[in-house]
Formats: C-alpha cells, sequence, structure tokens
C-alpha cells in the first residue's frame, strides 16, 4: 500500500525535470555554507576597486607561477583591478563547485571541463554567454578545443588546454614483431596484436583496477561503429541500446578474446609502479591507449621510453560511420559567472595572449589551443598528438564529463566487467541504457 | 535509573507539603541529570542522530547530490537493493568473509596464543611480532599487500618463484576467483594478533591452580585445554567473535585500498557498494538505502548477540540494571 502510494507520487515529480530543479534550487541560493567561501567576489572595496576571483586547478609547478605571474602583470596594467587565486587539488575542486552550483554563486572565473557539468551550470542561468564577446581572438582555435563548451552554437568558455587519447606504442617492439607502421583498421589492429603475441610480447597495457582505462576502448569503437550523431543522440534519449554499440562491444570482445593484456591486468592500477603506464614506459607492453599525458606518466612510474615512443590514431572500424579522424579527448577551459566583472574577461583576452600562450606551451607542456601558437611545441611526441588534433574533423568529449555521473560509471563498470569475461555487448548497452533512463527523470 | 536521589522524608530538604515532595525532587534530579548530559547529547544528537536520520530519509528519493530533495520514490531504493546482484554479491560475499573468520582466523589465533601463554624463550618478541601488524593503518597495509601480490612481479610470486613453488603463484588480487582468498590472507595477518591478545589477556586471568590441580588428577593437556581453558576464555571468545563480526560487515578501508572491489565486483562489500554509488554516481538515495540496510544488519546483529550470547558475561551491568534498583 505505502510502495503504491509513493510511486505515485514520483510519477507526479518527474515532471519537474533534473535540469529546471536545479535552476529553482539555484535561485533559492540553498547550502549557504558555500556563500561564505566567495561571497566577498564581487564586492568591490572602499577605493573602487574591483576584485576577480579567479579560481584554477593549477596545484603544479612551473604552471602555478607562471598563472600567478600573469594575474600580477595584468594588475599592473590594470591598477584598479585585483587578481584573487584560488588554487584548489582537482577532486576538491569538484566537490566544492557542486556546493557553489547549488548555492548559485559561482566565481568571476573558474576552471571547466565543458560537457554535463557546464551544461547544468548554464541551464541554471549561472554562466555568461561569451559567444560574440570572444569570437574576435579565438577564431583560429584548433576547432576541437571549443567543441566541449559549445552548446547550441554559443560559445560559454575559453579553452586553454586541448588533449586527445590514443595509441601510445614502442616502436622497438614493434619492430621486432616485424610491423612496419601502425594499423590504421581496427582487423589491421588486430592483426598486429597477433603478430606482436606470436613475437612474444605482452601487445597492451591495461588498468583493469580502474576502469576508465578500459572504457577508452569502447567509447572509441562506438565513436568508430556508431558515430559521433549516434553517441550525441544515445545521450540525449538515454537509449545505447543501437545496433552500433552492441557492435563496438562485440569488436571489443574480438580484442579480449586474443588476450592481449599483460599478466594480472584486472587488478593492475594506472600510475602505480607496478601499473599500466609502468609496464609501458620499463618496455613491458607494446602499446598502450591513453591521453596525451601518457609519456610523463610513463617517465614517472617507470624508465620512460625516448625515441622508442611513438603515438597513432585510434583505427577505422571496416564498414563504421565513424572516421579516423574524429578525436576522443578533453581539455580545460575558464568559464565566466554571469554578472562578473567586465575585468574578468579581459583578463581572459590578457591570458590569452600569443606570447604567454606560447610561454605556457614552452614550459607547462601543453599543447596550445591557438594555431598560432603550435610553432612552440618541440616535443615530438606532443606535436604528434597536436597535428592529429588540428587535423580534426570531428571531437568527443570524455564521456564521464559528456554524460551525467552514474551514466558515465556505469559505462565504466560495465565495459569492466565486459573484459573480464562475465557481460556481453548486448547486457552492457542494457546496463547502460537502464542506468541512463533513470537518470533522465 | 536515578539511583542517588533523596528519600522523600529526607529532613535536609525544604518541603511545601508532604505530597508535592517527591515531585519536586524528581524535577530537581531531571534537571541535574539533563544539565550534565546535554552536552554529549547535543553532540551524539548532531553528529550521529540527526546524519543517521537523514540518511533515512535521503534514502526514501532519487537525489543527485545537490539541490532540493523533490523526487521521492518510496521504497523503490530498497526494493531495487533486493534486485541488485551487486549488493547481493556483497550480502554473500559479507557472510563468506565472517564465516572464514570465525573457522579459521579465530582459531588460528587462539592456538597461537595457548603456545605464546606458555613459558618460551623470546616469547614477548614473538607477541610483538604477531600484535605489530594491528598497529599499521589498513591503507598501508593495503599499499603494502597491493605490491608483494603484483602478478609476477610482486615478492609473493618472485619468493614462490625461487624456491620452485611457481606454480602456487597468479593472479592474487587480480582474478575474481582468488581475489577474496587473498583479501581473507591479508585481513588474518593484520588481525590475528590483535585476537590473539585479548586471548592471551583472557588466558592470563585463568588461575594456574586450576591446571595444576587438574594435572595432579592425571588430565592431559587436550582434556586441560577442553575443560579448563576453553570454558573460562568464553566470554573472550564471546567478545572477539563479536569484534571480529563487526569488522567483516563494515569492511571498507583494505578493499578500496587494494581492489576498489574489482575484478569486476568480485571483492566488493556493502561499504564499497556504498561509496560507488553515492560519491562515483551521486546517487545518493540508493547509497543511503545501501547504508541504512548495512546499519540495521548491525544494530540486529549487535542487539541479537548481546541478548542470546553475551546475556551471562553482561549480567548485572545493563540488562539487570533495573532489577537492581
Amino acid at each position: 500500500m505505502q510502495a503504491l502510494g509513493s510511486t505515485s507520487l514520483a510519477l507526479s515529480t518527474t515532471s519537474l525535470s533534473r535540469r529546471r530543479l536545479l535552476a529553482a534550487s539555484a535561485a533559492a541560493g540553498l547550502g549557504a555554507t558555500a556563500l561564505s567561501a566567495c561571497g566577498s567576489s564581487d564586492s568591490g572595496n572602499s577605493s573602487g576597486k574591483t576584485t576577480v576571483e579567479w579560481w584554477n586547478i593549477t596545484t603544479t609547478q612551473p604552471a602555478k607561477k607562471l598563472w600567478a605571474q600573469r594575474a600580477r602583470e595584468f594588475e599592473a596594467a590594470h591598477p584598479d583591478v585585483t587578481i584573487k587565486i584560488v588554487t584548489l587539488e582537482n577532486e576538491a575542486y569538484k566537490s566544492k563547485m557542486t556546493a557553489l552550483t547549488t548555492s548559485g554563486k559561482l566565481p568571476d572565473i573558474y576552471h571547466t571541463w565543458g560537457g554535463g557539468v557546464l551544461k547544468q551550470q548554464i541551464d541554471a542561468g549561472l554562466v555568461e554567454d561569451l559567444t560574440d564577446k570572444v569570437s574576435s581572438w579565438t577564431a583560429d582555435y584548433v576547432p576541437a578545443s571549443l567543441t566541449a563548451y559549445r552548446f547550441d552554437d554559443r560559445t560559454y568558455a575559453v579553452p586553454f588546454d586541448i588533449g586527445m587519447v590514443g595509441f601510445w606504442y614502442n616502436k622497438a617492439l614493434f619492430k621486432k614483431a616485424g610491423i612496419a607502421s601502425p594499423p590504421t583498421t581496427w582487423s589491421a589492429y588486430l592483426d598486429a596484436v597477433g603478430a606482436l603475441k606470436d613475437a612474444g610480447i605482452t601487445p597492451i597495457a591495461l588498468a583493469g583496477k580502474e576502469k576508465w582505462p578500459g572504457m577508452y576502448y569502447w567509447a572509441y569503437l562506438s565513436m568508430r561503429v556508431a558515430g559521433l550523431d549516434a553517441m550525441r543522440k544515445a545521450a540525449e534519449d538515454a537509449d545505447f541500446t543501437a545496433e552500433g554499440f552492441v557492435t563496438a562491444g562485440q569488436h571489443l570482445k574480438d580484442l579480449v578474446k586474443l588476450n592481449p593484456f599483460q599478466k594480472g591486468f584486472l587488478g593492475a592500477a594506472y600510475s602505480t609502479p607496478s601499473g599500466q603506464a609502468a609496464a609501458m614506459g620499463n618496455g613491458k607492453a607494446a602499446m598502450e591507449l591513453m591521453g596525451q599525458w601518457a609519456p610523463v606518466v610513463e617517465n614517472d612510474a617507470g624508465k620512460g621510453l625516448g625515441d622508442d615512443l611513438g603515438f597513432f590514431p585510434f583505427p577505422a572500424v571496416e564498414g563504421g560511420k565513424g572516421a579516423l579522424t574524429e578525436v576522443f579527448g578533453g581539455g580545460g577551459g575558464h568559464a565566466v559567472r554571469k554578472g562578473a566583472p567586465d575585468a574578468a574577461l579581459e583578463f581572459l583576452k590578457f591570458f590569452a595572449e600569443k606570447q604567454f600562450a606560447e610561454k605556457l606551451v614552452k614550459e607547462t607542456g601543453l599543447i596550445p589551443v591557438s594555431k598560432g601558437a603550435r610553432g612552440a611545441l618541440t616535443d615530438p611526441n606532443l606535436t604528434a598528438v597536436s597535428d592529429e588534433l588540428n587535423k580534426a574533423t570531428g571531437f568527443q568529449l570524455y564521456l564521464d564529463q559528456a554524460y551525467a555521473p552514474a551514466v558515465g560509471q556505469e559505462i565504466n563498470d560495465s565495459v569492466a566487467a565486459l573484459i573480464a569475461g562475465s557481460k556481453s555487448p548486448e547486457q552492457v548497452t542494457r546496463s547502460v541504457t537502464q542506468v541512463a533512463k533513470s537518470e533522465q527523470s | 535509573m536515578w539511583g542517588t536521589g533523596r528519600s522523600p522524608g529526607d529532613p535536609a530538604v525544604p518541603t511545601g507539603g508532604p505530597a508535592r515532595a517527591p515531585v519536586l525532587h524528581r524535577v530537581r534530579d531531571w534537571l541535574s541529570a539533563f544539565v550534565f548530559t546535554v552536552p554529549a547529547l547535543t553532540l551524539f544528537g548532531l553528529l550521529v542522530l540527526v546524519p543517521m536520520g537523514y540518511a533515512g530519509y535521503i534514502s526514501f528519493f532519487n537525489w543527485g547530490g545537490f539541490g532540493s530533495l523533490t523526487d521521492a520514490v518510496g521504497f523503490d531504493n530498497y526494493t531495487r537493493l533486493f534486485k541488485d546482484p551487486v549488493f547481493l554479491g556483497d550480502l554473500w560475499r559479507g557472510g563468506l568473509l565472517i564465516g572464514l573468520s570465525v573457522v579459521l582466523q579465530l582459531p588460528f589465533a587462539l592456538a597461537v596464543a595457548v603456545l605464546l601463554n606458555q613459558k618460551l624463550r623470546g616469547r614477548a618478541v614473538y607477541r610483538m611480532l604477531f600484535f605489530a601488524p594491528y598497529i599499521l593503518s589498513e591503507v598501508i597495509t593495503g599499499v603494502l599487500f597491493g605490491m608483494i601480490f603484483a602478478p609476477g612481479d610482486g615478492l609473493a610470486d618472485k619468493v614462490l618463484d625461487a624456491v620452485g613453488l611457481g606454480g602456487l603463484g597468479g593472479d592474487w588480487f587480480a582474478g575474481r576467483d582468488t581475489v577474496l582468498p587473498t583479501l581473507f590472507l591479508v585481513m588474518t595477518w593484520k588481525y590475528f594478533g590483535f585476537h590473539m591478545m585479548l586471548y592471551l589477556a583472557g588466558l592470563q586471568g585463568i588461575p594456574a591452580v586450576l591446571h595444576e590441580a587438574a594435572r595432579i588428577d592425571g588430565a592431559g593437556s587436550w582434556q586441560r585445554f577442553r575443560h579448563i581453558t576453553l570454558p573460562l576464555l568464553a566470554p573472550t571468545l564471546r567478545i572477539s567473535v563479536f569484534l571480529s563480526v563487526i569488522y567483516a560487515i563494515q569492511l571498507f578501508d583494505m578493499v578500496w585500498v587494494t581492489t576498489a572491489g574489482g575484478p569486476d565486483h568480485a571483492s566488493e562489500t556493502m561499504a564499497v557498494s556504498m561509496v560507488q554509488y553515492g560519491f562515483k554516481r551521486f546517487q545518493m538515495g540508493y547509497a543511503s538505502a545501501i547504508s541504512v540496510v548495512m546499519f540495521l544488519i548491525s544494530l540486529v546483529f549487535a542487539l541479537a548477540y548481546q541478548r542470546f550470547v553475551l546475556r551471562r558475561d553482561t549480567e548485572g551491568a545493563v540488562t539487570t540494571m533495573r532489577a537492581n534498583r
């Protein structure tokens, strides 16, 4: 009886969408604890000074120092403006921003990865539409770098970093297995895996414990088979059961059947001394599917491969809707709070100036978002990634940022089960759809 | 409860009238009790009772962790719980770990305790060595054994290889069938020393004269263990089983560090599921439902255990307070 009554109650409330709910709660200014955190952001003091609060996640040197320097330079040029920098660690930043979004009071300038979270903030009316204000100086940006921040052809953030996932491979091991050039099709890829195995080499390093590295395979195969439009539509309709997604899972299963991963991969982490990056960096596996940060982590967790390290894009799948030039990745950008002082946008423009962008590329290993700063790249690995990004004809943001957290996690979980052999490709699409549907209500 | 209250006829207390005196006393007793317990009650209420009640309340909603609670779903989260293969697996794995602890870990600890209770050269060193793992934090233990049991490269596999037992090595934490036994091995390594200490303390409390008398009567060592040590150690054993079970129900840290519940949920516990759903998927309602069920299981177990197993040990303490008044 009780259950019946509450079900009808649930039905009546589902009409109120999540997004409107968020807007309503944001307007109501809930989560008062968060307010104190940045309540001072727009309060100019008595001497007529404007304070711009700038939240970022740049905790590593030398980037942190350079960013702070840039803020001081801006203050020197604009004596009436103070830039207040708040730097938080990744996870702390995420949870803090969740609270701030609820309170409806965001920092003037804040770090964003784009995708679903930024969309929620936009729908709640908290983010400034930057389309017309930045178009003049972002015209030469790599198109892929802006995609994550564009909704309905409006731009809501300015990127400063962009990257993508692809195969990092050990040229020496490929040569040893007699593979002349990196594969560009899925069947050639499977052949290469077979050749590596025959040569007694572990073809792929995978961090099974952390799940997200395995998800990259499914995501890329879905992009290649079902296509970018299908992925967008699947998210909108909360339906991942289309045939393309099942076929993608089937392709992944074909790969898993070859037993290509290192011993004990199901328990391996990513960056620990016995993890995926270390196996790759120590030459114990021939390749890994990973983002542009892979060389750094390989050097950190293992010995690093130096000149033997190469990069190739995820192969195209025969008969699939996606192209070899469509990339899967993400980056970082700065969004501006609705109603922030004009100085906030001025600072973003100042921050994006060519000579500073080149400095960041040279000294902090960022991949430039502006084609103009391309010349500053010296690292061959990052140049390879940058070239793929410049050529990109399509872009898919990391699934855990593009989709709701529960959907992203379910994809990670289900794909991990597929790789472990306990879920079929159909079951993966059904589980993901089920979670997506329950999140949509 | 208010045993210190004065008797109604106490001449030192000015009374307004013979009939009202007891009421006044009782009010005053209540008042002083209230004043003394208010700080503790406030903290307990704010930090324990309110969050507990709130978790129970949230468990009836579909809630993403921010915004207000509007999407009431009744008992949906609970019905989903008992159809969720992962959660049902959590229950099964929890039961298995409890069973293994009681059948293997605790008897092992008892055997070591009995051994180290004898006059033995360097027994203090052994006691310290066996107890030492308990001092380590769960996280450090997890990281340590994560390295030791790294398949192929870890210390365990290398040592097994070196002594020609390479066939015994394998996937450890990385295999769906081997992860629970490996986890149990680490749990035993860390906790048997603690139980051993409990038993040692219990054993010291058994008067030596009993053993002497039995020996004079011709009882063998097994008979003495069975008929003197075991019965007199029973209260300690009961407490040790209780602690072991409660630990298994809320097992989290070690699993999170070594496997995060994997591979493919094969080592997931209720607490791990709760964190996965709550802080990875932001399905706070469902995660709260898991926490409520965890709480209920612990509560029912604790009450039943106290009522039926610990009754003799706590006699005169909690259970008979009213009767003693």
